[in-house]
């Protein structure tokens, strides 16, 4: 018997029964269902936590000093003074395709003033590569260049934050002289506002200059508080952060015995840190979706079953007018297919429609993978085929003569 | 010299029921030729309905042989036997068995979907044509619920057809009609033998004995008497004779 007739077969014995086999379809839809969209919620919020910490730069590589004696007084990292500019042309030398951005990092607090207006904040000074690696944009003006640097020139950048407290007025900051700690800066550009961090700082309260104008002008110090760079791509972090130990540590001439005097992290071991919390949501929202699956599986046996003795006599007729075995199984194993796939469809629409209703309504992030409706849908066959089997099995065993004369 | 459709030599058949063995059949021998119509008889226990599952391949012997149309039956498994039975058997049964909410012509249809040969137009067009030969062309799209006993049972006739069978095996096809539809079917089992279809058909009702060529009567396992019928009954003046209407 060809599939298309037992198609047909399967379907009309569906259509008989159109309450039942909605019925049975039930749990197979809330499972396929409850499985998609748990996934595109794990999946949206693993998404959401990945975008908001690569928005703090992608791929950023943060090196810190640290103290590598293991007695005596351990001191807070910005107090050690290992950090070099030497360690940054060391790294600079590997001329590594696996970092793409690399600048030092030199601060210090202070007085902002601007007229009769003054404010408390931070002076970073920075290589025009801090940028793109902090994933910084100017909204207006222009970057500081390679030459500014060279020449301790003395302008600056500032955040929103600032710009708001030394212009209440809301005049244009471009082209204007600040003062902090005394220096005159030339403002020449605005950054485009990040609003709050992760962790509630505001990343809008800076104001960055050329490093060298801040190490010389201001500190008056040589070492640097921290380096930042970025790999080209999160897979090269790891390989740029050996490479930018291995450099680190020649220049500071350590030897093999001696541990590390600074500190190399990066983004994607915070990401996988967070993500891993959100990995197990998602495992044990799937898993309860599984069940439900499974349950659904059960009761298309169970119905499958019902139908199988319902439908003896039929079965006894069918093989005295020669289905084979093999038609008769077939015939019950693509009805439960058919039921299961069926209920899968409908499943697979209800899930990512609730999916988007909850991303609409409550503002979840959701992503759908096209993976999770594959794999339910996968699931559902093997389901129909699984839980399908045994009552086929039993229908197809049936001796003709007690078939026919069921009653 | 006439082709034996069926050729039955010494058929035994038993049944193990816990410790003991039931004998239903107890050695029968006869044979069919091609155009007889042949009614076997007996009461229960006589082992009739046993007789017509070894015929009609649902069953094997134990012990004999049975040709069916020149082919071995005992030696043949389970797919074999139900190819045979989609070929060369016509099954009619007291209740008809026909798919409920599922139209006529489907249901004839529904032996030629198990024989891979036949395309899905040739099947369409047999089916047709084998309503036409049971004189029920335009109902081929009724539900077995919209039709009467008799004409469900001429639509199960028909599906017995549709597969050009060596032989037709009927049981107990009236016994769920009344006389008048009875001797109709009869009629139609008449003029199918006429054609020169072989006809088995097993019942226990003397009178339709009446209408064959020839009839078995079967006792305790063994054949009492094998007889031609010298004066065949006509289906078709016995229906003539019957009253108008014997209702009122």
């Amino acid at each position: 018997m060809s599939i298309i007739n037992l198609l047909k077969i399967a379907f009309r014995a569906l259509k008989r029964n159109k309450l039942r086999a909605f019925l049975t379809m039930l749990g197979i839809i809330i499972g396929v269902a409850a499985v998609i969209a748990m996934m595109a919620i794990g999946e949206g919020s693993k998404q959401s936590i990945r975008s908001s910490l690569s928005g703090m730069g992608s791929n950023m590589i943060t090196i810190m000093p640290q103290s590598n004696e293991p007695g005596g007084v351990r001191l807070q990292g910005s107090s050690i003074q290992t950090l070099k500019l030497e360690d940054i042309t060391a790294i600079k030398k590997l001329q590594s395709k696996n970092i793409n951005g690399l600048s030092p990092v030199v601060s210090t607090n202070g007085q902002a003033i601007k007229g009769g207006y003054n404010w408390p904040t931070t002076i970073t000074g920075v290589s025009p590569d801090y940028l793109n690696i902090r994933q910084l944009k100017l909204q207006d003006g222009i970057l500081f260049s390679e030459n500014d640097v060279k020449s301790f020139a003395k302008v600056c950048l500032l955040g929103k934050t600032v710009i708001d407290n030394l212009f209440p007025d809301g005049s244009n900051p471009i082209g204007q002289i600040i003062r902090f700690k005394n220096i005159p800066f030339q403002v020449i550009g605005v950054l485009v506002p990040k609003g709050q961090s992760n962790f509630g700082q505001d990343q809008d309260d800076i104001i960055l200059a050329p490093y060298t104008t801040v190490q010389k002008r201001i500190t008056a110090t040589n070492y640097l508080q921290s380096i930042y760079a970025s790999a080209t791509t999160e897979a090269s972090s790891a390989a740029a952060t050996t490479e930018i130990s291995e450099a680190i540590r020649e220049s500071h001439r350590l030897t093999t015995a001696e541990t590390d005097d600074f500190q190399v992290r990066t983004q994607a071991e915070l990401i996988s840190t967070i993500s891993s919390t959100s990995s197990m949501l998602t495992v044990l929202l799937t898993a309860i979706a599984g069940i439900s699956l499974f349950i659904g599986g059960i009761g298309i046996m169970n119905i499958m079953y019902v139908s199988v003795t319902e439908r003896t006599r039929e079965i006894g007729l069918r093989m005295s007018i020669g289905a084979r075995g093999q038609d008769v199984l077939m015939q019950f194993l693509i009805e439960a297919i058919l039921i299961s796939i069926t209920g899968g469809i409908i499943g697979v629409v209800l899930g990512v429609s609730s999916a988007y209703l909850i991303s609409y309504f409550l503002n979840w992030p959701i992503l759908i993978a096209e993976s999770s409706i594959i794999i339910s849908f996968v699931v559902c066959a093997i389901t129909g085929v699984f839980f399908g089997y045994y009552p086929a099995k039993k229908a197809s065993n049936l001796d003709p003569i007690d078939a026919l004369r069921y009653e | 010299m006439e082709q034996k459709i069926l050729d039955i030599h010494d058929l035994k058949r038993e049944f193990v029921m816990g410790d003991q063995t039931v004998r239903a059949l107890k050695g029968i021998t006869f044979d069919i030729k091609a155009g007889e119509f042949v009614t076997i008889m007996g009461s229960s226990g006589s082992g009739k309905t046993t007789l017509l599952n070894i015929l009609g391949c649902l069953d094997k012997p134990t012990e004999g042989s049975y040709l069916l149309d020149g082919v071995d039956v005992k030696s043949l498994n389970r797919d074999e036997l139900a190819g045979l039975r989609n070929t060369k058997i016509g099954f009619v049964f007291q209740a008809y068995n026909l798919l409920p909410r599922t139209s006529a012509l489907e249901n004839v249809e529904l032996p030629l979907f198990y024989n891979k040969t036949i395309t899905a137009e040739e099947r369409k067009e047999r089916a047709i044509k084998s309503l036409e030969s049971v004189k029920l062309a335009e109902r081929f799209d009724h539900t077995p619920s919209q039709l009467s006993g008799g004409q469900q049972q001429r639509v199960a006739i028909a599906r017995a057809l549709v597969n050009h069978p060596v032989m037709i095996l009927a049981d107990e096809a009236t016994g769920n009609l009344d006389t008048r539809t009875s001797y109709e079917i009869m009629a139609l089992m008449q003029e199918l033998n006429a054609e020169g279809k072989t006809i088995v058909f097993v019942t226990h009702e003397p009178d339709i004995a009446a209408f064959s060529t020839r009839t078995i009567m079967l006792r305790d396992g063994k054949i009492q008497k094998d007889s031609i019928n010298q004066n065949q009954r006509s289906a078709k003046e016995a229906l003539a004779n019957l009253p108008e209407s014997d209702d009122y």
